[in-house]
């Protein structure tokens, strides 16, 4: 006879309700592990569709994702000359936050390098890829914008033409694919009244100078757009992303364009550990402290809830031992209770977990080899905490029935 | 556990001394107490209140070494000489059946359960000690409440599924200790008859330590115990009860 299962079935209810409050506890453990490793998969998944070989990016910074990146524009013909390089694209990223129909928009906006890359590999769930060079967007489905909605940003309004699913950075913003054009545009807006503040800054420097003051046709310049100032370059990309040609090794055009000195160039591998063992390992490091605390507690809450649960059993215990119950029995009952209302607080916390986890706002990931551990924790928690209950237990006299 | 004479008493107690404490704060709870009870016989064992009842009781049920003194429980020495017992547990489940005030019951047993498990501690295979159980039940005039939890049987079940418990490994020694305190005197008289039934089909000796003083027909011996001694009076009718 399984006097565990016994006692379980006899205090269902209860019973029930300590598993359910264990579950939360373990929930919580368990959501923990599932946001960093959500964290692990938006943090390389853009990376990992983007599906570039080779990242150039500003001397001596990890960008474009880890760390802000600048490079000229006409770098990418550089970089496309590289014996190896079989194609080479801008690329522009940047956060964003706008209030639109009353929610709040945070996105990082990437530009596509068009027209040699309109998003035909982004994975579309609805829509197509950009087919004009201004004006048009794919977006990701976690920023809530349906098929032919239009966003204003900047001067321009853009039309959703494509939706993809799970396209979003380490910081979990969903991303908005347009051409570089626009990205630089929503980039680089500024309002009229700064403009003209500008302008006029522009034409006060000029005057100060003697090639202002000799040359009155530059000051009036000094005033206009800054397109009209060949002198200046173009607006920086973020960095130039490169696919090497088959038979080429990535790793070999690093070198190259690394021995050029004022740029930094590393693989698709590279790229992914540098955003792994960045921010997301420190998040990681805080989460897994957290997880153990709750870990502990988890333990310590398991160890009271036996430790009572033993105790309204004592006389109980004691009239078994009265009737000749061996000491195995005894800690059966009470070791198999525990692993009883561990293994069912873990079921509470997975089934909970299924319907909550995907309401957060970002992503809880769990793995299947992160459930198994935790499993085995629970049941070695559940042994643990059944310690207590069973030093206990053991140390009650038969005599105890007597005395009441 | 060693081979003993069938015709050996139940329980043959000499000379039992139980002291609690020591020095200014000694107590003597035993002295010298020495009894016997033959296999069949129902015997009371009466007294005022701490006068050392239940502490005996304690001692020959195995529960409470004594500081000092002998006891063999169906001819087989349990405390000392070189036969004594080292696993008293199993002995007590194998040899001896307890009965209380209280019935203590497990609350999470049913009835049935409560008598199938201290058959399947003995090792009974599960259905046997079913089976069992429910004749035990039978017996007792309580098998219609075989699957009902304690809270749900009045004072008087509960007693008889005690009862049915203590009985259940064909106990050589019934040791109960002031079983029909709880029960009006139409279930006290019920229970003793009941141990009475017992001792003379199973052949146990049965200790009954009581207060009630109406139910004395029924013993065959009556113990007397003051200030931890025991003593058999000449005429059990005027033995002391406690009040």
């Amino acid at each position: 006879m399984n006097l565990a299962i016994r006692d379980v079935r006899h205090h269902a209810g209860r019973f029930a309700l300590t598993a359910f409050g264990l579950g939360v506890l373990l929930m919580v453990v368990m959501g923990m592990g599932g946001i960093y490793r959500g964290l692990l998969n938006e943090g390389t998944l853009l990376i990992d569709r983007i599906g570039v070989d080779v990242w150039v990016v500003q001397r001596h910074t990890r960008g474009p994702f880890a760390e802000l990146s600048r490079v000229p524009r006409s770098l990418v013909e550089r970089v496309a000359a590289v014996p190896g390089v079989a194609s080479a694209c801008e690329f522009v990223t940047h956060t964003i936050q706008r209030d639109h129909q009353g929610r709040r928009l945070r996105m990082a906006v990437v530009g596509l390098s068009w027209p040699t890359d309109k998003g035909e590999r982004l994975p579309l769930v609805a829509g197509r890829p950009l087919a004009q060079n201004h004006y048009e967007m794919i977006v990701d489905r976690k920023l809530g914008l349906s098929l032919g909605a239009s966003l204003p940003l900047g001067k321009d309004t853009y039309t959703v033409v494509g939706v993809t699913r799970g396209m979003t950075t380490w910081g979990g913003d969903g991303a908005v694919f347009v051409t570089v054009n626009d990205a630089q545009a929503i980039q680089f807006d500024q309002p009229a009244e700064a403009v003209r503040l500008e302008r006029a800054a522009r034409r006060s420097r000029a005057e100060r100078q003697d090639l202002g003051r000799a040359q009155p046709q530059l000051l009036e310049r000094s005033a206009g757009p800054a397109v009209n100032f060949p002198a200046l370059g173009t607006p920086n990309v973020s960095a130039v992303s490169a696919r090497v040609a088959p038979g080429a090794a990535a790793d070999a055009v690093c070198a190259t364009i690394s021995a050029w000195g004022d740029v930094t160039a590393m693989t698709h591998a590279r790229q992914q550990d540098l955003i792994l063992s960045g921010p997301i390992e420190r998040s990681g490091r805080q989460l897994g402290l957290f997880r153990t605390l709750l870990t502990a507690v988890s333990a310590i809450v398991m160890a009271l809830i036996l430790y009572t649960l033993t105790l309204e059993k004592l006389h109980d215990i004691a009239m078994l031992k009265l009737i000749g119950a061996p000491n195995r029995v005894i800690l059966g009952l009470i070791m198999q209770q525990a692993i009883v209302l561990g293994m069912l607080g873990f079921g509470v916390a997975y089934v909970l977990g299924q319907f909550a986890f995907p309401n957060f706002p970002r992503r809880i990931l769990l793995v299947p080899m992160d459930l198994l551990k935790l499993a085995g924790i629970v049941l070695a928690i559940s042994i643990l905490a059944s310690g207590l209950g069973i030093w206990r237990a053991l140390r009650v006299s038969p005599g105890e029935v007597l005395s009441r | 556990m060693s081979s003993a004479p069938k015709d050996a008493p139940a329980v043959q107690a000499h000379d039992l001394t139980k002291i609690y404490g020591s020095g200014n704060t000694e107590v003597v709870a035993l002295r010298e107490a020495t009894l016997t009870i033959h296999r069949g016989e129902v015997a009371a064992l009466l007294g005022p209140s701490g006068a050392g009842k239940t502490t005996l009781l304690t001692v020959i049920g195995l529960v409470n070494p004594p500081t000092a003194g002998r006891l063999s429980i169906a001819g087989q020495p349990v405390l000392d000489g070189p036969d004594a017992l080292t696993n008293l547990r199993t002995f007590r489940r194998q040899r001896l059946g307890f009965v209380f005030q209280q019935s203590n019951l497990i609350p999470f047993l049913t009835a049935c359960e409560n008598v199938q498990v201290a058959m399947e501690l003995d090792g009974w295979p599960r259905r046997a000690a079913r089976r069992r159980a429910m004749d035990q039940l039978e017996y007792l005039e309580v098998a219609d409440r075989a699957d009902f939890y304690p809270t749900s049987l009045s004072g008087g079940q509960q007693q008889r599924v005690a009862v049915a418990r203590a009985l259940a490994n064909e106990p050589t020694v019934v040791l109960a200790d002031e079983p029909t305190a709880a029960l009006d005197s139409r279930r006290g008289r019920q229970v003793m008859g009941l141990f009475r039934k017992v001792a003379h089909d199973n052949g146990a000796g049965v200790l009954v330590v009581t207060h009630d003083h109406r139910a004395l027909d029924v013993f065959d011996k009556t113990y007397e115990m003051e200030d931890g001694v025991v003593r058999l009076p000449a005429d059990p009718t005027t033995a002391t009860v406690a009040r």
